[in-house]
């Protein structure tokens, strides 16, 4: 054999290795703190992986994650993006579950100036007030969930609303923009009482009983997991629900309404993921593929992760690389389909449009489920451009 | 609020202390007794109710909550002999690191055995429904409950008061060497104990389930909330627990009921902290026993030998020379590790020479961070001068929790510290114009000249080797000494003319002021900060390094800190069950080395 053959053998497969080489996709999550959200998440990213491998993956090379555990909380998470950054060379990061480590983790890829896809995070700030350019957002924040329930709302023409919600920030701002939201559409509306226990510490029979007191005609809730349960269970109990009608932020989301089983309330308006109930061909597809793989029905956090790696293996093809300044570009208006339909990315505000699903909670066979449902597209609920830039302050 | 009102939440508020009183009840009994710092106190009551929920499904509610009681009693009774029997004659304290080994092995457990869900329990056959009271629903287990407390208290207090057993409980609760002395069989009287107070607390949870579903993070924030019904009412005084829980369970049902719900979020450690300063033993507690004989000193720290002080000067050269090879993660974990050296080493300095434990040091390490945070976020101050003037609110703080905390001694002094750290955690959790609320301040970088990993480890190592160099100095200057003289013997101290507190309130400074040092630091190092800076458990991450690496050395916290950080890093990135992993490690470094790692290797030097 010539030695230049040889040399140029050598070369060509040096560089179909180098072609070879998987992208890497960075992602963290607190797995042990909310595992009955995250654990269904974990599994959807690995469908979706899975089946873009299958595929022969993105520009030729295939996608790998390295998964991470962040702690939970904002210190560690920063420390663990770190090395995902700097040890693993990831070149996108993803996940993330409560605000403040979503929050902590766009700040450190702006810093770093790495692509950070915000799967779970719901506080609007993270891509109004904190948002940045290298920071998007999957699910529909706080505020545009609570405008998707805003209409109903205001079409009952109830007068007396008493608000309950977790103190911390999503409760807080959930409350703050349902209240603006509904005054508006319906003036004259008013608040007569209003109570925010520690999240996770709900001393419901009280909160309940104070609730009673103040003979609303309508509740705005967006309490969650025990919080719900006990809530719920409390008003049950107490007959606090029977005249009333109520609205539940994520009331309707399988990780937080299955516990409820036969303690479901009849009739409360909440947002969610009726899963079992969602026949367009492309929700058909994943629930097929996903009860295929894992032998369990797909939860609203199976849709998140399955959807977040579809966005970065998307945005890798729009921008046939994994540049990262490439890769921030070519998600901004990037449009593609997911479970629940075509979603865009919006060059404004790196927020999705995906949407959830309103409707009504109702008891069936012991368990609890959506009816009355509509999907909300969340491009429809979004203030004006003119306020997100403000906000934005660009 | 109207009488009717009044009523329905005086009842509530009864309904709240019945539960509260009864895991309450037992972690009294058993600090009482063995002076075990019990934080596995609320996984018992975790795993009563998760045994409860997955046996009512099958034996139905009733039958359920005896079994699922006398089940965890048994675990109890098992950890007792199994583990904590072999660490008795550990430094006081040492237990609690057992204890919160056990948190995370039950924690994984439970999530292991029952899945991730919240599972909600059936409601209690026969009591499922409600009865109106004054014109309002009010549930008929809650009544139970309402009778259940009390019908407890009396069966406890009959045994105490009546049994001999209970004769012994007392004993040993008042004076536990004398009771030895005079041939109590010690061994049998803490296993019986630590089971009694186990049972209850299962029964507690068993009991709970009705009302509340079995989830994951009840452990933790029921742990705190025991501590100070246990703590207010005075520790190891059943009559107290019961007064304090009632106190506790009206004043929350009255918050909620006037509609100031957001003070829920601190008001029993606003009650702990007035009880505390207006009465040191609790309600109904008495002062404990004064320790008596050499048994309780501590041996002199000696100066460290001018070999020690060169292998210190070389290491720090080692670490100077990093950057050198590697400028990637390593730098930013070693920064970490850095930080809580300095962090850990700040509160030994305060539990060791100054004798002085704090369940709440998170509060300055905190203040620290959020000082740096406030600084430079809306007083736009340069980088440099808010990381110096930082540590400035750390010691604001320190004086006046410090001023109150050394008034105390012992486990009530430990609690005021937590009382103020979540004072303080609530504040900042609140206040979101200052402090950014539960989210906490974002963008928090350095000047650009430090920004690289490199530099701003290199600005690390030289802050907290000065200051580590200076607290270590201290420890052996007259301030040192005369500190030390305190803990050791406080009425000698006096007597040769220390003024005892004035000393104690200095060393809480100066742990405040290097812990705000740290939390400075780690603000820059994170670019963010939120609450859980000040948070419960990142003090617990500081008590779990300083007793890692032994209480009673110098240079222990040091290799605590670097040791548990490199742990979590390690195991969490390996396993998924890391935190039952980390659980296992710190028990077998509990039973190997009781007297911590550096406290190990001096004694095998010593030899």
């Amino acid at each position: 054999m010539k030695p230049r053959f040889l040399a140029f053998t050598a070369g060509l497969l040096a560089a179909t290795a180098l072609q070879a080489q998987p992208i890497k996709i960075g992602e963290l999550n607190s797995y042990k703190v909310f595992p009955a959200f995250l654990e269904p998440y974990k599994k959807g990213w690995q469908l979706a992986l899975e089946e873009i491998n299958a595929g022969g993956g993105v520009i030729g090379r295939k996608l790998e994650i390295v998964s991470r555990d962040d702690g939970g909380t904002p210190g560690d998470a920063v420390r663990v993006a770190e090395e995902l950054i700097s040890r693993e060379k990831a070149h996108v990061l993803m996940g993330t579950f409560a605000s403040n480590v979503g929050l902590a983790v766009a700040n450190l890829a702006n810093q770093r100036k790495v692509l950070f896809v915000a799967s779970e995070p719901l506080t609007d700030k993270i891509v109004w007030e904190n948002g940045n350019r290298y920071t998007f957002r999957l699910r529909p924040s706080t505020y545009m969930q609570t405008a998707m329930l805003v209409p109903e709302a205001a079409k009952l023409n109830k007068k007396r609303w008493a608000i309950v919600y977790p103190n911390y920030e999503y409760g807080q701002s959930a409350s703050a923009s349902f209240k603006k939201l509904l005054s508006r559409a319906q003036p004259g509306v008013e608040y007569v009482a209003e109570q925010a226990p520690a999240l996770g510490k709900i001393d419901a029979g009280a909160v309940v009983q104070a609730l009673a007191e103040a003979k609303p005609d309508a509740i705005f809730s967006s309490l969650f997991a025990a919080d719900l349960q006990k809530f719920v269970r409390e008003g049950n109990t107490r007959g606090l629900f029977k005249n009333v009608v109520v609205f539940n932020l994520l009331g309707g989301e399988p990780e937080y309404l299955d516990p409820l089983k036969q303690e479901t309330p009849e009739g409360w308006w909440v947002t969610g993921y009726p899963w079992s109930e969602i026949s367009t061909p492309e929700h058909r597809r994943f629930r097929d593929a996903y009860q295929k793989r894992w032998k369990d029905y797909p939860r609203l956090g199976s849709v998140v992760g399955y959807t977040s790696v579809y966005t970065i293996a998307n945005a890798i093809r729009k921008a046939s690389s994994a540049d990262t300044e490439k890769l921030v570009e070519a998600l901004k208006g990037l449009e593609m389909q997911t479970p629940f339909g075509p979603i865009v990315w919006r060059p404004i505000d790196h927020q999705s449009t995906m949407g959830a699903y309103v409707g009504q909670l109702a008891r069936k066979d012991g368990r609890g489920v959506m009816v009355n449902w509509r999907y909300a597209d969340g491009a429809k609920y979004q203030p004006s451009d003119q306020e997100i830039r403000a906000l934005r302050k660009e | 609020m109207s009488g009717t009102a009044i009523l329905l939440q005086f009842l509530n508020g009864l309904a709240g202390a019945s539960s509260l009183f009864l895991i309450a009840a037992g972690l009294s009994l058993i600090f009482g007794v063995t002076r075990i710092v019990n934080f596995a106190h609320g996984s018992l009551y975790m795993l009563g109710m998760y045994l409860a929920v997955w046996l009512s499904e099958r034996i139905g509610f009733w039958a359920s909550v005896p079994i699922a009681a006398a089940l965890v009693a048994t675990a109890g009774a098992a950890i007792e002999i199994v583990l904590l029997r072999r660490i008795y004659k550990a430094p006081e304290l040492f237990q609690l690191l057992a204890t919160f080994a056990l948190v995370l092995l039950v924690k994984d457990f439970a999530l292991w055995a029952w899945g991730p869900e919240d599972m909600l329990g059936p409601r209690a056959p026969g009591f499922a429904g409600a009865v109106e009271i004054a014109g309002r629903a009010f549930p008929q287990y809650d009544l139970l409950l309402i009778v259940i407390g009390p019908l407890v208290f009396a069966f406890l207090h009959l045994i105490l008061v009546k049994t001999r057993w209970g004769i012994l409980v007392r004993a040993a609760t008042q004076d536990r060497e004398m009771a030895g002395a005079l041939g109590v069989n010690q061994k049998v009287l803490f296993t019986a104990v630590f089971m009694l107070g186990a049972g209850l607390a299962g029964l507690g949870g068993a009991l709970a389930i009705p009302r509340e579903p079995a989830n994951l993070e009840i452990d933790l924030s029921l742990v705190a909330d025991a501590f100070v019904v246990v703590v207010v009412g005075g520790l190891g005084s059943i009559p107290g627990a019961f007064l304090a829980a009632l106190l506790i369970g009206e004043i929350k049902a009255f918050c909620i009921g006037l509609g100031y719900s957001k003070i829920t979020l601190a008001v029993e450690f606003i009650v702990m902290a007035v009880v505390l300063v207006l009465r040191p033993w609790g309600l109904l507690g008495r002062p404990q026993a004064a320790a008596r004989g050499p048994g309780a000193l501590q041996s002199p720290l000696n100066p460290p030998s001018g070999r020690a002080v060169a292998a210190l000067v070389v290491m720090a050269a080692a670490l100077a020379a990093v950057p050198a090879l590697t400028s990637g993660y390593a730098l930013v974990l070693l920064t970490d590790v850095l930080v809580f050296a300095l962090f850990a080493a700040s509160l030994h300095f305060m539990m060791g020479p100054g004798g002085m434990v704090s369940f709440g040091h998170a509060a300055y390490f905190g203040l620290g961070a959020y000082g740096a945070g406030l600084l430079l976020l809306r007083f736009a101050l340069p980088m440099e001068l808010a990381l110096v003037l930082a540590p400035l609110f750390a010691l604001a703080g320190a004086l006046v929790f410090g001023w109150f905390c050394v008034r105390l001694s012992g486990v009530y002094l430990a609690m005021l510290t937590l009382a103020f750290a979540q004072i303080v955690w609530s504040v900042a959790f609140q206040w979101d114009a200052v402090t950014g609320g539960s989210n906490g301040l974002i963008g928090v970088w350095p000047e650009p000249w430090l920004a690289s990993k490199t530099a701003f480890y290199y600005a690390a190592l030289l802050l907290c080797a000065a200051a580590l160099a200076l607290l270590w100095r201290m420890v052996y200057s007259p301030f040192g000494y005369a500190l030390r003289a305190g803990r050791d013997s406080a009425l000698r101290a006096e007597a040769i003319g220390i003024n005892v507190r004035a000393v104690q309130w200095a060393a809480f400074c100066v742990a405040g002021l290097f812990a705000g040092l740290a939390g400075a630091l780690y603000a820059f190092s994170k670019g963010s900060i939120s609450p859980e800076t000040l948070s419960v458990p990142r003090s617990v991450d500081g008590l779990v390094m300083v007793l890692l690496g032994g209480l009673q050395t110098l240079t222990g916290p040091l290799w605590g800190a670097a040791l548990f950080t490199w742990l979590e890093d390690a195991i969490s990135r390996g396993f998924d069950y890391w935190r039952a992993a980390i659980g296992g490690v710190i028990l077998l470094l509990v039973l190997a080395f009781p007297q911590g790692i550096a406290g190990f290797i001096r004694e095998r030097l010593g030899r």
